[in-house]
């Protein structure tokens, strides 16, 4: 037992903490956000080049890490940071389904997405699934050689970023079967695919896709057909993972604001940090973000294991983040006062993003469900 | 990060396990499982039987007959033991004064007292809390003034558990009332069978009396059975409650408590399927075992830091507050699952006539003594608001 990170991630964290520092100016994040861009191409290229993305693929995939840590790591940073630029959609749910079923062809594009010059966008989710990850409606079906999508994704991660979207269609099965699924690499200015992007709450870019008769070879399938579902629980698994951490390094952003402020601000002439109803608040606070980094801890670490364990960490996980993130979100505003709910104080935005956090692959009630299921199949044993 | 334990850890949990299996009597194991009393002769047969294995003191020196574990060794036995049923160890003796005649006694007072904790021959109670103080632990008004050779000692203590099997006291007394309320404190053994000693039992709301008031009047304390310096008290104190504090986070307990309730969950009808399926009921308890996977998780970053060397400060009391609750959480869900059969009050069966029937299944009966006798959690050591505020000042510097 070791709670210690490896040398190797160390320096990644002290890196990637340095560089966040310097560059990631709130300032600038929420003007960029203003403006209604998705992201910052130049910071996007420049932790390229510091290798991040690289952190989140094998060796063998053309990275240096691919671990449950490596992905936990880097994203609490971002989370810490407010870091919006695309990821998780390019590196963590794209990439790892290329890198998962890709052939030594597809994997080529790994390179690029690695060194930030290509974004990749996950297209699964659809207007009736909610949180279902076998509820696909998209058709692909066989037109000669030619394979024929119709259907509407919605909530693509940087959807209106992407250069190719990796897009999940039913060849066989009923609505929500999990056999009959595959997934499918399409280029977003393919004809028929209309991408219509919007900003989420947070700040996050997201899109409608839109697909009518787009025709594609049996090239552009990643892996056997229909065979896709396990690859894809497996890629959510992984940015369940990332957007876990993402959040609790959120939380320990919100936390120091809030902390600093109360040591701060005055009121009745001391500081509010004196009054215990505020002191109790935040020592309740605290304690369940220490939770939430055992939760994280304790996901990063069976990200490797069997399919069914690792679920079970992944609900139980995702259920306890969703938990605390909200009771941070709404603690450290109030504790914060009418200041906590401007755009212009950093706080809002970790609040919005710790919310909308719990609203990304299932939700508090979801996971909980979820884990009662994945308890109950596995006879209660962990 | 590596989340396993090491061969050695595994191995050693190995052994503990099997050594429970052969050596754990069943009457004893039973009562645990069932909620059921022990009575002094069934701790002090379970002591005896570790003792002789050189398990009871799991954190002395070697040298005084301890285990010498590390803080890893000592939370996988405390779960295993908690899983195998096995009584929870009574602290005063073991976990509590020890530690502190180790760090600050007298050689001569280790080598008096120490041996009769191991042995059985002394059972220690805690003489901390006095009436109207409560966790403020400082408002000590017991007095003892020096005379001649002799400390003269009066006042009272209340809320001394297992004070009724007791024939020593450790307690915190007055010796100077000149200074500021933590400076005049001394630390002071007490022979119960000393003349002037009254112990008198509260009952409680779960219908048994573990608590005591122990009064003294003018009872008269050899000055060799001072530990440290008089006045001193206080740090020594400080140190029984910040240093050796163990399994604070009672995540043995809460693991064997979850254990009980899925069995009773899965076994019990309601409406017509098992309670388990009950989507209210299920809910909260696999919230509950969420968030007992985290704390699991959180105690062990706590014990291995501790284990390599750095003294948990307020680290214990966030483990002290989620620890309380979840273990509070449990009992209130295991008393919510016996359903009717929380109510009837069966004195006798809990403790432990052998011929009395429980009225409904075995572990209705204590379900709602125990989540009464639970409500102690968030209370005693330090209330969870006084570790509340211990977290704001210390590691939030508020």
């Amino acid at each position: 037992m070791d709670f210690n990170l490896t040398e190797e991630r160390t320096m990644l964290q002290d890196m990637l903490q340095r560089f966040l520092a310097e560059r990631y100016d709130h300032e600038a994040r929420r003007k960029l956000l203003e403006s209604g861009t998705a992201y910052d191409a130049d910071i996007l290229n420049e932790l390229a080049e510091l290798g991040i993305l690289g952190a989140i693929f094998s060796e063998e995939d053309g990275g240096f890490g691919g671990a449950g840590f490596d992905i936990s790591v880097v994203f609490e940073e971002f989370g810490r940071a407010g870091v919006i630029e695309p990821i998780l959609a390019s590196a963590v749910l794209g990439g790892s389904l290329v890198a998962a079923l890709g052939n030594d062809e597809q994997k080529e594009l790994i390179e690029a997405v690695v060194g930030g010059q290509s974004v990749l966008a996950l297209a699964h989710g659809e207007p009736t699934a909610r949180y279902d990850l076998s509820d696909v409606r998209t058709t692909a079906a066989a037109d000669g050689n030619a394979i024929v999508l119709n259907g509407t994704k919605t909530h693509v991660i940087n959807g209106g970023q992407a250069g190719k979207l990796i897009v999940s269609a039913r060849e066989s099965g009923a609505d929500t079967d999990h056999v009959g699924i595959s997934l499918f690499m399409v280029s977003s200015d393919a004809p028929g695919v209309s991408i219509n992007a919007y900003q989420n709450v947070d700040g996050t870019s997201a899109a409608r896709v839109d697909l009518t008769d787009v025709r594609l070879s049996a090239a552009d399938r990643l892996g056997d057909a229909g065979a896709a579902f396990e690859a894809i629980e497996t890629a959510i698994a992984r940015g369940t993972l990332a957007v876990s951490a993402e959040a609790l390094g959120a939380m320990d952003a919100a936390k120091d604001l809030t902390v600093g402020y109360l040591k701060e601000r005055k009121q009745f002439g001391v500081p509010i940090g004196k009054f215990q109803a505020l002191q109790h608040r935040m020592a309740d606070v605290l304690i369940e973000i220490e939770q939430a980094r055992s939760a994280v801890v304790n996901l990063a670490g069976h990200m490797e294991a069997d399919a069914a364990t690792r679920d079970l960490h992944v609900s139980a996980t995702k259920n306890l983040i969703g938990r605390v993130g909200t009771l941070v979100a709404e603690e450290t505003i109030q504790m914060h006062g009418g200041i906590g709910m401007t755009d212009e104080y950093a706080l809002s935005h970790f609040a919005r993003r710790l919310t909308m956090i719990d609203h990304l692959f299932g939700d508090v009630d979801h996971h909980l469900e979820r884990f009662i299921a994945l308890s109950a199949a596995s006879g209660g044993q962990l | 990060m590596d989340l396993n334990y090491t061969e050695e850890q595994e191995a050693f949990r190995a052994e503990v396990r099997s050594f429970l299996a052969d050596n754990l009597p069943d009457h004893i194991a039973e009562k645990t499982r069932l909620g059921k009393q022990l009575t002094k002769a069934d701790t002090e047969e379970w002591n005896a039987i570790l003792n002789a294995r050189g398990w009871l003191a799991a954190n002395w020196p070697k040298a005084y007959g301890g285990a010498e574990w590390n803080a890893v060794e000592r939370q996988i036995f405390e779960e295993e033991a908690c899983l195998a049923h096995a009584p929870r160890l009574v602290p005063f003796g073991l976990t509590m004064l020890a530690p502190v005649l180790l760090a600050f006694g007298s050689e001569e007072q280790r080598q008096r007292f120490l041996p009769r904790i191991l042995s059985g021959e002394d059972w220690w109670c805690q003489g901390y809390s006095e009436p109207g103080a409560g966790s403020d632990l400082a408002a000590v008004k017991t007095r003892a003034v020096l005379d001649g050779d002799h400390y003269v000692v009066n006042g009272q203590k209340t809320w001394t558990t297992l004070g009724q099997h007791a024939n020593w006291i450790f307690c915190l007394v007055r010796t100077n009332t000149e200074v500021k309320n933590q400076a005049g404190i001394s630390f002071l053994l007490i022979d119960m069978n000393t003349p002037g000693v009254t112990v008198r039992p509260i009952k409680l709301i779960d219908g048994d009396a573990e608590v005591n008031e122990v009064f003294f009047d003018d009872v008269r304390v050899p000055v060799e059975n001072l530990v440290g310096e008089q006045d001193k008290g206080w740090t020594y104190a400080k140190y029984l409650l910040t240093h050796e504090r163990t399994n604070i986070a009672g995540v043995g307990f809460s693991d064997a408590a979850l254990a009980t309730l899925k069995h009773v969950a899965a076994n019990t009808a309601s409406g017509g399927k098992p309670l388990n399926q009950n989507p209210h009921f299920a809910a909260r308890l696999a919230q509950v075992e969420i968030d007992l996977m985290a704390m699991r998780t959180t105690n062990l970053r706590v014990i291995s830091a501790a284990a390599k060397g750095q003294a948990p400060g307020a680290e214990s009391s966030m483990l002290k507050v989620k620890g309380t609750l979840l273990r509070q959480e449990l009992t209130s869900l295991l008393r919510r699952a016996a359903g009717p059969d929380a109510m009837p009050y069966l004195p006798d069966y809990l403790e432990g006539g052998d011929n009395v029937d429980a009225m409904g299944p075995e572990h209705a009966a204590s379900a709602a003594p125990t989540y009464f006798n639970m409500r102690k959690l968030s209370i005693f050591g330090g209330a969870n608001e006084i570790q509340r505020t211990i977290i704001s000042k210390a590691i939030l510097e508020l």
